[in-house]
């Protein structure tokens, strides 16, 4: 007898090693893979580093940037620029204002921009494409009307160039920072409503809101408890990569004039822009704020990228 | 000489960061002109990464394979990519379970069983096309030259695998592995394949490597009959001896497991327990101990060895072997088990 | 009275195009008149291969489909005639297994948040503690441990995956349960595991099985009667003993002799009858038989021009074919019989029925009687 619990016992000791239990739901475990991926680290660092710098910058700023503090000293040496030096770090601007201040401040203005605008593209679209998606899962011809009419507004503004969009904003609204996000935000509008209705559509051809139709599980019910929560986590990567995208097009808008004209509250694309003219002479001007905007919009790719992974189902082992 | 002779392949799956997995150690088996050999198992028994490591289709880096694979003097394993290339198609060819995807779907049929002739037979223009049309024939595929001009989607299950077998026999392939080829088909259409496939190693004396999880269909088939569990053979032998005395508890439990058509209604199933995740280590002992109802304390120290407990050429990885004049104990021992 | 059954049911999916209006161009013949009747605690295996409509069917039972036409009579009711909210308030009665154990289950709740979601929706149990008694009590039933109440379903092997889906339908407590091709997504080993659960929980609750796969095998070990579809109906239906020992169906005969066996013996001496060609398209059906087309019975009259009724031939076996009795008893022959496309070779095995030293050619498919190399 002895012999048959040993053997068992020695049985459960050998299963024991091989065996992998967690009890984690699939955001959890997304989570899980996220922290092991080397992405998203440096992803989620540089994005870090980033908000805080928007967050604090300000007040760590040396000095205020918009005190022309140098002034006659680049006034005096025509054309002759102020490197990086122990009291202005990265130099001065063509109006003698400490650079390494205006960086500073500007990061806030450019991280406000890449919020608010995708903000703002990810509520209106996710609504229109959640309506759109909800509509034709409910079915009936009512739903494919809404989903038909919908969809070919959502069409229009497709065709719409970006540009075109945010020029003619701009000359409603004048030249602002207000400009700049709405007009980013309004492009990003389809995206995401696409994105959220087909995803829906997807989810609502699976087996298990099939599985829950023939449980007699409400329609509605199972529209906004079953297919929306698992639509969501590519809409989630989305707007994570569209945070990129839409810091380098705020960047792009405001160096073509449109955004910001407020000397107190520079902006990345805004210090690019200005920075042009004296590109020659001053390489560095250019540098900094376009190095901003690179390594930001890099992190919150990465990020973006890893968590598309990290939340693809087929990559689940 | 046998055609195809593998010996103590082993296959690891190597990933930084990561144990590594080994997904196929010590599988041994040979393949002569002519003849069947099955490679049976269930999911994750390392049936497929078995045929893929012979055809030199998995990734060269965080694969590490072992042993040898001889086909006529040449090792596969060692073989560089574009050996590997020139021998694929020309002496060894393989069919998936997925008709649909080894197609390409934006390129005429007959464009792609002629790229094979080209490649491998030199032919050009009418002779290949004339070539590709009696291949779809001999197959068969009705209306041949119509069929050539049509795409992937447009054929039916049955006939896009006939086609992936057309391009397989192409270059008359000494070897040919096909892995789960009838398995996404419906039975009818399993039939109309599976004699297919008796007919060219009848007439051409292919060698035919079977992968499969269905017994129903290795009884068929195949001559010689490997049972794969966990990356190991637990159980060789030939076929009739194989499904008159299944010896190994797993081999043994299958067969009592599924359902026959020949068996009369309210005939109670015997499953095996467990699935395949309640396993242990090869090197702790039988992986299959877990699911057995047979195991002791001697199946949990060290790897069993393939013997031929009760008849030559059966060999059996099992030192509690479900002998078969003890097969009538053995069920009744199931019973009591279960 | 049967607890279930089906009267002319028809399930025919438009085919649309159009940008703006939807414009109905043709019809998917999916489930083209099938009439058949489940008994209260039997199971009822609906046998066929891809294509041919059983799937649609299921779901048609529980309105998962829209029906084009025909009664769906569940204990008196004519489910096809409800409207949806008590249809809703019905399929508490009538619960379905799906055949992709993962895929039904959704994967962002738990098996307590899976289980609890139908007797939510019908109002069972007062709270959520009273729920969780019930849901360890099926839980136990179908053999998973109490401790998978907080686990999620990708943590589950796919059998232990399968028994959720049957306790998802289980607490529900329902009369029938159509089962969707439940094991043929499951390794061999683990089929029989579900098979044997479905048939213990059958005998414990008294439910009734609608048992629909395309496995033959499967289904005769499960079912008390087998109808066999083809082409979106029925084309033959018998007790499934009787109709293993006498299919009278050409299709049926073709299904058989497919359908493999694990036994060496079997499998070299059965008859074989080799079907040509594949399955035509449900949108545009043959004439006649549907089944003329790939038929080696097929006769110059009738099969192509007069659609086949099922008929009653005795002891429960309903047959739809015109030349049932005469194929039965020898005068007509297979077009493929007389001329023996290949020398019959000897027949092997104990059990050598007649024909099956016949040779089965049929079109460019030639059978071999024997297995060159296993002698």
């Amino acid at each position: 007898m002895s012999t048959k619990t040993d053997k068992i016992d020695r049985l459960a000791e050998l299963t024991a090693r091989s065996e992998t239990s967690t009890g984690a739901s699939l955001w959890v475990e997304a989570f899980r893979r996220l922290r092991s991926s080397k992405m998203a680290i440096i992803g989620a660092c540089v994005i870090a580093l980033f908000v805080a710098l928007a967050i604090v910058g300000p007040w760590l700023a040396p000095y205020s940037a918009e005190a022309q503090t140098w002034r006659n000293e680049v006034f005096r040496n025509q054309g002759i620029f102020v490197g990086p030096r122990a009291e202005n770090w990265f130099g001065l601007d063509h109006l003698g204002r400490d650079e390494f201040s205006r960086f500073l401040v500007g990061a806030r203005q450019t991280l406000l921009v890449g919020v608010v605008a995708t903000l703002l593209g990810f509520t209106v679209g996710a609504l229109l494409g959640g309506l759109s998606g909800a509509a034709l899962t409910l079915g009936g011809r009512v739903g494919r009307r809404i989903d038909t009419v919908v969809m070919r507004f959502i069409d229009m503004m497709l065709a719409l160039p970006s540009l075109l969009l945010a020029v003619s904003v701009a000359a409603v609204l004048g030249q602002s920072l207000t400009t700049v996000m709405i007009a980013v935000g309004v492009v990003q509008i389809p995206i995401f409503a696409r994105l959220l209705r087909g995803a829906m559509l997807a989810q609502g051809g699976s087996d298990y809101v099939l599985a829950a139709r023939a449980l007699g599980v409400r329609k509605r019910r199972i529209v906004f408890s079953q297919i929306l929560p698992n639509s969501l986590s590519p809409v989630i990567v989305q707007a994570t990569l569209c945070l990129a995208t839409a810091i380098i097009e705020a960047a792009a808008l405001s160096y073509l004039g449109l955004g910001n004209p407020d000397p107190a509250v520079p902006e990345w694309g805004v210090m690019l822009a200005q920075s042009q003219e004296f590109f020659d002479a001053a390489p560095m001007l250019a540098v900094y704020p376009a190095l901003g905007i690179i390594i930001t919009a890099l992190g919150f790719t990465l990020l973006g990228e890893a968590m598309r992974e990290a939340l693809d189902p087929k990559l689940r082992s | 000489m046998p055609l195809l002779s593998v010996d103590e392949l082993s296959i690891t799956f190597t990933a930084r960061g990561r144990r590594d997995v080994t997904a196929v150690s010590g599988v041994s088996f040979d393949v002569d002109q002519g003849q069947v050999v099955g490679l049976v198992g269930e999911s994750g028994c390392g049936k497929s990464v078995t045929s893929l490591a012979l055809m030199g289709l998995l990734p060269k880096r965080g694969v590490r394979l072992g042993g040898r694979a001889d086909f006529d003097g040449t090792d596969l394993l060692s073989l560089s990519r574009d050996k590997m290339r020139d021998l694929r198609g020309s002496q060894l060819a393989m069919i998936f379970q997925d008709p649909l995807s080894s197609l390409n779907p934006v390129v005429p049929i007959g464009v792609q069983v002629t790229e094979i002739l080209k490649r491998h037979r030199g032919m050009r223009g009418e002779a290949a096309r004339k070539e590709a049309a009696s291949l779809l024939d001999r197959v068969g595929i009705p209306d041949p030259t119509r069929r050539l001009k049509e795409y992937p989607h447009q054929l039916s299950g049955g006939m896009r695998q006939r086609a992936l077998i057309a391009m397989a026999v192409a270059c008359a392939p000494r070897l040919l592995i096909a892995d789960e080829p009838t398995t996404a088909l419906d039975v009818t259409i399993q039939a109309q394949i599976l004699e297919l496939l008796k007919e060219l190693v009848d007439q051409e004396g292919t060698g035919l490597l079977m992968i499969t999880h269905d017994l129903g269909v290795v009884a068929g088939l195949c001559d010689q009959v490997n049972v794969l569990y966990a990356g190991r053979v637990v159980e060789s032998a030939e076929r009739r001896p194989l499904f008159a005395a299944p010896t190994h508890p797993y081999s043994h439990g299958l067969l009592g497991s599924i359902p026959r058509l020949d068996a009369p209604r309210g005939e109670r199933l015997s499953p095996i327990r467990g699935s395949i995740n309640d396993q242990i280590a090869w090197s702790d002992g039988c992986a299959f101990a877990p699911r057995c109802d047979f195991y002791t304390m001697e199946c949990l120290t060290g790897t069993p060895q393939l013997t031929e407990p009760h008849a030559a050429g059966h060999r059996v990885r099992c030192v509690n072997p479900v002998l078969p004049d003890a097969a009538g104990a053995a069920a009744d021992r199931t019973e009591a088990g279960a | 009275m049967s607890l279930l059954e089906l009267n002319g049911v028809k399930v025919h999916f438009p085919i649309r195009k159009g940008v703006f209006f939807d414009r109905t161009v043709g019809y998917v013949y999916a489930v083209d008149g099938v009439s058949l009747s489940v008994e209260a605690g039997q199971t009822y295996g609906l046998v066929g291969e891809s294509g041919c409509g059983k799937t649609t069917l299921g779901r048609a039972v529980l309105r998962l489909n829209d029906i084009t036409e025909g009664e769906v009579v569940f204990d008196g009711t004519d489910l096809a005639s409800l409207p949806d909210e008590e249809m809703r308030r019905y399929r508490r009665r009538l619960q379905m297994v799906f055949q992709d154990p993962l895929g039904s289950l959704n994967p962002r709740q738990n098996i307590e948040s899976i289980l609890s979601e139908g007797m939510a929706a019908h109002g069972i149990g007062a709270d959520q503690d009273e729920r969780r008694e019930k849901i360890k009590e099926i839980l136990a039933k179908v053999g998973l441990p109490s401790g998978s109440l907080s686990r999620y379903p990708h943590e589950f092997s796919g059998g232990q995956r399968q028994r959720i889906g049957i306790a998802r339908a289980l607490v529900l407590e329902p009369d029938v349960i159509i089962c969707d091709e439940p094991v043929s997504a499951l390794d061999v080993s683990i089929q029989a595991q579900v098979i044997n659960l479905l048939e213990d929980v059958q005998e414990s609750m008294g439910l009734t099985y609608l048992v629909i796969a395309h496995d033959l095998a499967v289904v005769r070990h499960i079912s008390d009667v087998i109808g066999v579809m083809y082409l979106g109906s029925l084309v033959e239906e018998a007790p499934s003993d009787l109709l293993y020992a006498e299919p009278r169906h050409p299709y049926t005969r073709a299904l058989m002799s497919a359908v493999p066996v694990p036994d060496p013996e079997v499998e070299d001496s059965r008859e074989r009858i080799l079907l040509s060609g594949d399955l035509p398209s449900p949108a545009s059906p043959p004439s006649g038989c549907r089944f003329h087309t790939r038929c080696p019975w097929r006769q110059d009259t009738l099969c192509a021009t007069d659609r086949p009724e099922l008929r009653d031939v005795g002891g429960g076996h309903r047959v739809a074919c015109h030349y049932a009795a005469e194929i039965a008893d020898g005068r007509i022959r297979r077009a493929d019989e007389s001329v023996p496309a290949t020398p019959p070779g000897p027949p092997s095995g104990a059990s050598a029925q007649p024909e099956a030293a016949e040779a089965a050619g049929d079109g460019p498919v030639e059978r071999r009687p024997e297995p060159a190399a296993s002698e």
